[in-house]
């Protein structure tokens, strides 16, 4: 085992099984609500593609039993959750809770990429693209989520809190103090 | 006097990474062919710079814009264009390498405070001392070949300041006149501002054995518990004379933490942390980290160990020539 892959938190197995059964389409669904939310309110993320901007990437969480399928579509982003491998320009694979820290900037992408927790396939360039542009979004997850859940944004902030307590992992963006 | 971080930002969030984080001087580059680290989503257009660079005066840092490629004949200006943009978006200095566009900033924006680049790879007194006469440069960053010894004599010989870097990627050859990514990729960090661009990178794992391929060559190959490094071919891994090995150098980063007391010693100003590609959380936890650093020095306490290691290529770290104890 890797130094860093101690610290990164897999998804729990049990629930990954209960997953395989779950139908998909519906997290489709939200998950392209929540990235047409994000390209509204960031739409310099979608301009630092750059030329990759209509590239599909293959974001492949190893811990769980499914792939994610995102397309920038131009900055009308369309998510899809498939199972099976998927087929795609890039492909970034790692356990969920590293994909999730390094929207949130918990993580270095090249860190992850030494200790061999993320493994980059495909066309590198794009999913360096990719990595930096979300890296200069600045994106808090559970307030995207919020901001689309209407009077459920305060109950799913507080379950998203407390799962970040008891998991470890990194669900909301960290507060930048200013040190000095 | 403290001795100055200078801390790298590849976008405008890790620019306010950095200047949150403690750093004395933010350096960074225009998204295109004129700084070395001309990477896909990378970098700033105008605008961001212009908002970068008053975001950092508004916390007391500085912001130095690397113009240190190596204009193309033909299209010089674009390099001029750039330089002239830097003095408008009110950069504290421009880092330059080439001397034709040394003395266009020279004779164009002589209010604009020059610095000489790691890329023009000046590594001894007369050629700095020519160039602070010559071009009015103020600064010259130190090629990453030299022992403390040999920057402390550079230093008793100059009137400029010097910066060396500390920390970050270890370019082991003379910068600026490395023609290894060129030879494999045809685009170098000298005229394209990318060494080993990732359109020419490609990976492959198979049951865990991670292959790397740089302009159609496997450069390195990995086992299933090892670190992985960056695809240059300075760090691959090459058979010769029936041996195989890392023939220029290990893939390991520069660490020169321990050896910041010596370096103020020899009169170096200011401290370069490597890592415009990098992202924010690492420009966060190395500035930090350097900035104790420093402050530590000035109060007269011992050096804090740091916690970099993770963020080392390799996972590794060396103190490269600054300590000539390599092979």
């Amino acid at each position: 085992m890797s130094q860093s892959q101690a610290s990164i938190p897999l998804f729990p197995p049990i629930l990954a099984r209960a997953l395989r059964v779950v139908p998909l389409a519906p997290l489709s669904l939200s998950l392209t609500a929540c990235s047409r939310n994000i390209a509204k309110s960031h739409p310099k993320l979608f301009r630092r593609l750059g030329e990759y901007d209509h590239t599909r990437f293959v974001l492949d969480p190893v811990d769980l039993p499914f792939v994610i399928y995102l397309d920038p579509n131009g900055g009308v982003p369309r998510v899809t959750v498939i199972r099976g491998n998927g087929d795609g320009a890039a492909r970034i694979s790692g356990p969920l809770a590293a994909l999730i820290g390094l929207v949130h900037g918990a993580f270095d992408g090249d860190a992850l990429f030494f200790s061999r927790d993320l493994v980059v396939k495909g066309d590198t360039g794009a999913a360096l693209a990719l990595r930096n542009a979300i890296d200069d979004a600045e994106l808090d997850l559970s307030q995207e989520i919020a901001s689309i859940s209407g009077p459920l944004a305060g109950p799913l902030q507080q379950l998203i809190a407390f799962a970040e307590r008891r998991t470890g992992v990194c669900l909301t963006r960290p507060e930048e103090a200013v040190a000095w | 006097m403290v001795m100055e971080i200078v801390c790298p930002a590849g976008t405008p969030a890790a620019l306010r990474a950095a200047v949150k984080a403690g750093a004395h001087t933010v350096y960074c580059g225009f998204n295109d062919e004129t700084n070395a680290r001309n990477f896909p989503g990378l970098n700033f257009d105008r605008e961001e710079m212009r908002d970068g660079v008053a975001f950092a005066h508004a916390h007391g840092s500085k912001v130095l814009i690397a113009i240190n490629t190596f204009p193309r004949a033909g299209n010089e200006a674009i390099w001029h264009r750039a330089v002239a943009d830097a003095e408008v978006c009110g950069a504290d200095a421009v880092i330059l390498a080439d001397p034709g566009l040394l003395d266009y900033a020279a004779r164009n924006h002589p209010g604009l405070r020059r610095h000489l680049s790691v890329q023009a790879a000046a590594a001894n007194a007369d050629i700095i001392n020519f160039y602070a006469e010559t071009f009015d440069v103020k600064r010259v960053v130190l090629p990453r070949v030299l022992s403390v010894q040999e920057i402390a004599a550079i230093n008793a010989e100059i009137q400029v300041e010097t910066e060396v870097f500390v920390f970050g990627g270890l370019c082991v050859m003379a910068e600026g006149r490395c023609s290894l990514s060129s030879y494999v990729t045809g685009l170098s960090p000298n005229m394209n501002g990318v060494c080993s661009p990732a359109s020419h990178v490609e990976y492959r794992e198979d049951k865990g054995v991670l292959d790397a391929r740089l302009g159609g060559y496997t450069i390195h190959r990995v086992g299933q518990n090892e670190p992985a490094p960056y695809p240059t071919l300075c760090k691959g891994c090459f058979g010769a004379s029936d041996k195989t090995g890392h023939l220029f150098e290990d893939p390991v980063s520069l660490n020169a933490e321990q050896l910041i007391p010596q370096l103020q010693k020899a009169g170096v100003t200011a401290l370069k942390i490597e890592g415009r590609q990098r992202s924010r959380s690492y420009v966060a936890q190395v500035v930090r980290n350097f900035r104790a650093a420093v402050d530590a020095l000035e109060a007269g306490c011992p050096m804090p160990e740091g916690m970099l290691a993770r963020l080392s290529e390799g996972q590794a770290m060396t103190t490269g020539a600054y300590k000539k104890t390599w092979r």
